[in-house]
């Protein structure tokens, strides 16, 4: 047997996969095709403050291994959300994150105090990485200074009860030093990694593809951005829980991420090709850590990092 | 409870056979129990290119038709046109393939309880369901007049056996190569305001979808449409495939064409807003 728990600060799962935020909706979708009681925990679609439309169409384009998505945060707003999405999922018996998303600091703080009182969650993903806003200036985790007030004003408003875990972008030049500024802040764990900001040109129009222009990449193109990601920021801040996220398509991705130094696996993009693609990977992650001899999920986090061997040398 | 997706489920079906149709391909999988679930305007979602593929969604088709028995028991048929590059795959497997499919997906036609005259208006390779649900017209006593259109006669998707539930079949075209020419949508302002049409049932372009639509405002003819637009699940949880819809009070949201569609009323579509975005919400 497999001890697959894990842990994000003072919550715990029964699994490491969990849904990725954006690509399982609020859960209902995948009912039909999986228990969502088997998986770690559902992470929802980020909630804003408002209903929200989001972007215009196409939101939308394959690419090789990966797809460009310029959805904009569609939303029913956090109101909708707690009075519809959230007890349904508590009354599925699945655990949640939610994910929430704001468009100012404040923005993030309201959100927060809405969910202090709220039934049935597990912890809250801060994703301040959506690449699809209409203004770049406005990604709070490009910024050192506005990623760290962010998270800073959701520990105050939430109190120290529920783990925050901060969503941060790849398109940094220094990870690092975002990922230790939200640390500081008051994160207890971190999501690697949002998508890729990218785009697409259209030659029948010969303009950008999307309605959007911009969009973010997803999809097995992006997992060896993930696993540096992961790889670096773990071994910068090895006791920080990270939820590991970017192309997970198979168990053989998810041990990847994992010996990298994920906690825990979000499976996105692969649910789009495959509605039950989180039970497979689950069960083909079992399979991998049994052959290589490990008896839990925790023994493999980060074992990427281990000291070379006197063995290996020669 | 959720509604959303019940009945669907994962299939991995075999090719029974794959026929050339004109410019269209005529595919016909096994997928035994599952027609039982399968209703007109229902599409399927498809893996493409194999395990190894670069292509990591699915592409969605719509149901063309189903048959209950055959000597290969439950059967789907897919029309499908070699467009794109996952389309093109699928047009090359060849009988005793396998297909990694989901299925059925998505709203279906509405069936009327009374018999009432039904007029089918397809665009191109839209035609597909159209036959399937004239079957089931046929079957519950409705008057059934199928009109198709195309730029050209090779894009006109129109079977010998599937002329057996139609009343009346009409072909146009715009460069006039089969048929009369003209656009599929100039004869319905005369035909409603004849009285001879109760419900108009349509799959195509989203620009023929749109023209009905305008054509059938301030009348009684009720307009059900098979929306087109590109999704990346096909299962409601990437939010790509929306467009904006009004409910009965007015208010417009993004509804997603994979599982609040294909199948809309396109009075309430919001045509002249599709691929904008609607004012904020207030």
């Amino acid at each position: 047997m497999i001890d697959l728990s894990t842990t994000i600060g003072n919550a715990w799962f029964p699994s490491p996969l969990f849904t990725a935020s954006g690509c399982a909706s609020s859960g209902k979708e995948l009912a039909q095709f999986i228990d969502l009681r088997e998986i770690g925990a559902v992470v929802t679609k980020s909630v804003m403050s408002k209903p929200r439309h989001g972007r215009p169409t196409p939101r939308m384009a394959e690419t090789p291994s990966g797809m460009v998505n310029s959805i904009g945060l569609q939303g029913p707003g956090i109101d909708a959300f707690l009075s519809h999405d959230l007890p349904w999922l508590v009354s599925q018996k699945a655990r949640v994150i939610v994910s929430i998303a704001g468009e100012t600091i404040e923005e993030y703080s309201t959100l927060a105090r809405k969910l202090r009182s709220a039934p049935g969650i597990s912890a809250v993903e801060v994703n301040i990485s959506c690449p699809n806003v209409e203004n770049r200036g406005l990604v709070f985790a490009c910024d050192p200074d506005a990623s760290r007030r962010v998270i800073d004003g959701v520990r105050k408003t939430l109190g120290g009860e529920l783990p925050i875990i901060a969503k941060l972008s790849p398109d940094v030049t220094d990870l690092v030093s975002i990922a230790k500024g939200v640390v500081d802040a008051g994160a207890d764990g971190l999501a690697l990694i949002n998508t890729v900001l990218s785009m697409v040109i259209n030659l029948d129009t010969m303009r950008p593809h999307l309605g959007g222009k911009t969009g973010g990449l997803s999809g097995p193109a992006i997992r060896p951005i993930a696993v540096r990601a992961i790889y670096q920021v773990h071994e910068a801040l090895p006791h920080i829980p990270i939820l590991g996220m970017g192309g997970v398509a198979s168990g053989r991705d998810a041990l990847e991420l994992i010996l990298a130094g994920a906690k825990g696996i979000s499976v996105g993009t692969a649910s789009f090709g495959d509605p039950a693609a989180i039970i497979t990977i689950q069960n083909e992650l079992i399979e991998l850590l049994s052959v290589r001899g490990f008896t839990s999920v925790a023994q493999a986090v980060g074992f990427a990092h281990r000291p070379v061997e006197e063995s290996e040398n020669s | 409870m959720t509604n959303i997706n019940k009945s669907s489920e994962r299939l991995i079906a075999t090719v029974v056979s794959n026929k050339r149709v004109g410019q269209y391909h005529q595919i016909l999988l096994n997928v035994g129990q599952m027609v039982n679930g399968c209703k007109p305007g229902n599409f399927v979602a498809i893996k493409v290119g194999g395990d190894n593929a670069k292509m990591i969604l699915r592409r969605a088709f719509a149901i063309s038709r189903v048959s209950h028995s055959g000597p290969y028991g439950g059967s789907m048929e897919l029309i499908v046109a070699p467009f794109g590059q996952g389309s093109k795959w699928l047009c090359a497997q060849i009988e005793g393939a396998t297909i990694d499919l989901i299925a059925p997906l998505g709203t279906a036609f509405g069936i009327p309880t009374e018999p009432v005259r039904a007029l089918l208006v397809g665009g191109g390779y839209g035609s597909a369901p159209l036959f399937g649900l004239a079957e089931v017209l046929k079957n519950r006593g409705c008057r059934v007049d199928m009109y198709l259109g195309a730029s050209t006669g090779g894009k006109i998707y129109a079977p010998m056996e599937g002329k057996r539930s139609v009343n009346v079949l009409k072909i146009y075209t715009e460069d006039g190569s089969m048929g009369e020419r003209g656009r599929v949508t100039e004869p319905i302002p005369g035909l409603i305001a004849d009285g001879l049409v109760d419900v108009i049932y349509s799959c195509g372009p989203m620009p023929m979808l749109r023209a009905i639509s305008h054509i059938v405002a301030g009348s009684d003819v009720v307009h059900q449409c098979a929306v087109e637009e590109s999704m990346a699940c096909g299962v409601g949880i990437c939010m790509t495939c929306v467009l904006p819809v009004a409910d009965s009070e007015g208010n417009v949201s993004m509804k997603r064409s994979c599982i609040d569609g294909p199948v809309m009323d396109g009075s309430q579509v919001m045509w002249d807003l599709v691929g904008k975005i609607p004012e904020a919400h207030a």
